[in-house]
């Protein structure tokens, strides 16, 4: 097609418009079934995906009404859980989810953004840039029981000598109020700053890559140094894709589950020494779902909602600052 | 090699969370026996059930060690063939068994308090009241003057106490805390005895008998009940405990054996006691016996009948897996009343 064209333009240059050989013809039937059937399933697509989300949160709501009829607001404050005594409290396990994956945002955030700095920005050959854009990739592909695993044999003795040095030394500082024993809330959110750091690298290269060449080159013409170009220029013009990387990033750290399980403690306290374990709402229903009995079903339906709540305030919240930070580029 | 299966252990069990009941199936070639419940014997079943698969190559017998709680829901559902359970069934959960239950113990072991401080120049004694007051979240760092007191040699180091507890229904928490509630009259106003008791901050959560075991061996520092044989498996030091008498006294065979021999006229004859608080000189004060539940009455005749020949060979020849394995072989009265509890079990159509 494409060729025939060229050829036709090459060999009568100003005879374009004589209808000819004209290439130009209404849609056959074939086509407008294809387009029709496409478009039909395009769209069945888009409203079982809706249609999923709806059922999803109606059906954790709908299981979880016995659980926040009994226990009401008082299991968001209670500290206690006793599956004995039927008392739930789901503070700590709230406390666990925000401190660890805000642990986690903050590191794999710092690495992520500045690794799609290095890979984007002409600090390396095109070819090399290529080849570490694929290894961070493939750091999403591997599985979270490995990453747990990893805490567990490497993460975790490597940096208990560190810690004990911490600890000892300035162990008036809350955060280091503790002894690191193995399960705690550092490894767990050091792994979980590698896991979201592939979500994070990515989505901001894309949004460093899609900055239009002209402008970096405008911020040159105007006598920026590189670092310049890059950290008043680039940045900030790519800021919506980097903040669009963070929400996705803390999205996954909050739900993830398997690796959290097996690092982070499993401990209801409530406490800011990065040493010390902790839990966290997924790793809390992951553990307690087998062998729930049909209370602690509702109450654990409360608890998935309650993370569910925060995953989406998150977003949320993450889509306004998103939508704030246009504005201010735009004005 | 021995960190590495402790924490595949950990994993399984966590990829086992979703579970389900296993389902009993029987086809014309072989019958499936199928049987859920308490973690503490799992490994002694096992080995019985590999053994036995060469006395009856036809019968095939599943054991999923889910937990002692979980192995009496599911018996009392009628999804499995037999349960198992640390904690003998009460009158009220009897009553609730749609083909009656029979609870024939077939074993018996020790909970070991197992810890983890590398470094430590010796094994560490722990008094009656410093364990009820480590395991109350009272004692919170290894260096504390009790447990000092009691280990004068020892370099104990100044590093915060993490208990590793079950997250579970538990048969082990419930001889855990049956002897405490005996022993520390705080424990028993508090946390109190049962499958699952409240538990100080200080503590971790993990499922099944090789999860606390394993966890255990991960964290320094942290200190941990489980059944003899996983503290052994896993290499994991294990605390003398003060028994009744006085006297310092770590779990091994022969002290298993002697703490049963010791006490086995304390028995009632329902075989449905504990023995919360061993007498003896050298018995060691965390012991129990670990039952099996069975109907009372098996409608399908030969997946009945397979059962029982299973269950009086594991009373004869499975006994001499005991030992090794770090459970307590069955007295001869024990095993006697095992059998004729056995012998209840109908298996008309």
């Amino acid at each position: 097609m494409t060729y025939k064209i060229k050829r036709d333009a090459m060999e009568k240059p100003f005879a374009l418009d004589v209808d000819t050989d004209s290439i130009c013809q209404p849609p056959s039937s074939s086509t407008l079934l294809i387009d029709r059937t496409f478009r039909m399933f395009a769209r069945l697509g888009v409203f079982v995906v809706l249609a999923l989300v709806v059922a999803l949160v109606l059906e954790i709501g709908v299981k979880a009404i016995p659980g926040i009829q009994k226990y009401g607001l008082d299991m968001l404050t209670g500290t206690v859980w006793d599956v004995g005594q039927q008392q739930f409290g789901i503070l700590p396990a709230i406390w666990g989810t925000l401190y660890s994956s805000l642990i986690a945002l903050l590191i794999g955030g710092f690495f992520g953004i500045s690794m799609a700095i290095f890979l984007t920005q002409d600090f390396l050959p095109a070819r090399l840039a290529a080849v570490f854009r694929t290894i961070v990739e493939l750091l999403a592909a591997i599985p979270s029981v490995v990453y747990g695993l990893w805490g567990i044999f490497v993460v975790i003795p490597f940096i208990r000598p560190l810690t004990d040095v911490l600890n000892e030394s300035f162990g008036w500082i809350p955060f280091f109020s503790s002894t690191l024993s193995g399960p705690g809330l550092l490894p767990a959110a050091l792994v979980l700053a590698i896991m979201i750091l592939p979500t994070i690298a990515a989505v901001s290269q894309d949004a460093l890559r899609s900055v239009p060449l002209k402008t970096k080159q405008a911020a040159y013409g105007m006598g920026a140094t590189h670092w310049e170009a890059i950290l008043k220029v680039m940045v900030p013009t790519a800021a919506t894709g980097i903040f669009g990387s963070l929400v996705l990033g803390l999205g996954r750290a909050l739900g993830e589950t398997m690796a959290l399980a097996m690092l982070v403690g499993n401990s209801n306290q409530i406490s800011l020494s990065l040493f010390a374990p902790a839990n966290t709402l997924a790793a809390l229903l992951a553990l307690n779902f087998p062998e729930a009995g049909p209370n602690e079903i509702g109450v654990l339906m409360y608890a998935a909602l309650v993370l569910m709540v925060i995953t989406l305030m998150v977003n949320i919240l993450g889509s306004m600052m998103i939508m704030y930070a246009q504005r201010g580029v735009k004005a | 090699m021995k960190v590495q299966i402790g924490v595949v252990g950990a994993i399984l069990t966590l990829a086992s969370l979703a579970a389900l009941p296993v389902q009993a199936q029987s086809n014309t070639e072989s019958l499936v026996l199928s049987g859920a419940g308490a973690t503490f014997p799992a490994p002694l079943y096992k080995a019985w059930i590999a053994a036995y698969r060469k006395v009856e190559p036809g019968t095939i017998i599943k054991y999923a060690e889910v937990g002692s709680g979980e192995g009496v829901k599911r018996f009392l559902a009628n999804t499995v063939d037999f349960g198992a359970s640390d904690a003998a069934m009460t009158d009220a959960q009897i009553a609730t068994a749609q083909h009656g239950a029979v609870m024939v113990p077939v074993t018996a072991g020790m909970v070991a308090l197992a810890y983890n401080l590398p470094g430590l120049n010796g094994l560490l004694k722990l008094d009656r009241n410093t364990y009820a007051a480590i395991l109350l979240g009272k004692i919170t760092r290894w260096n504390d003057a009790r447990i000092q007191a009691t280990n004068p040699g020892l370099n104990l180091p100044d590093r915060e106490i993490l208990l590793a507890v079950r997250q579970d229904s538990s048969g082990t928490t419930f001889v855990l805390s049956n002897h405490l509630s005996t022993a520390s009259p705080e424990w028993h106003d508090g946390p109190g005895t049962g499958k699952l008791v409240r538990w100080p901050r200080n503590a971790m959560f993990a499922r099944g008998n090789e999860g606390v075991s394993s966890l255990v061996q991960r964290s320094v520092g942290s200190i941990g009940y489980v059944e003899y044989n996983f503290a052994k498996r896993l290499d994991l030091k294990v605390a003398h405990l003060e028994n009744k008498e006085g006297s310092f006294v770590a779990p091994s065979e022969r002290i298993g054996v002697a703490t049963l021999a010791a006490n086995i006229g304390r028995i009632p004859a329902d075989m449905r006691a504990y023995i919360p608080d061993p007498v003896g000189a050298d018995s060691y004060p965390l012991v129990s016996f670990t039952w099996l539940l069975l109907k009372e009455h098996y409608s399908d005749k030969i997946k009945g009948g397979a059962l029982k020949r299973f269950i009086t060979w594991s009373l004869q020849e499975g006994q001499n897996f005991s030992g090794e394995l770090g459970y307590i072989r069955l007295p001869a009265e024990v095993a006697k009343r095992s059998n004729e509890a056995l012998a209840r079990v109908h298996t008309s159509p």
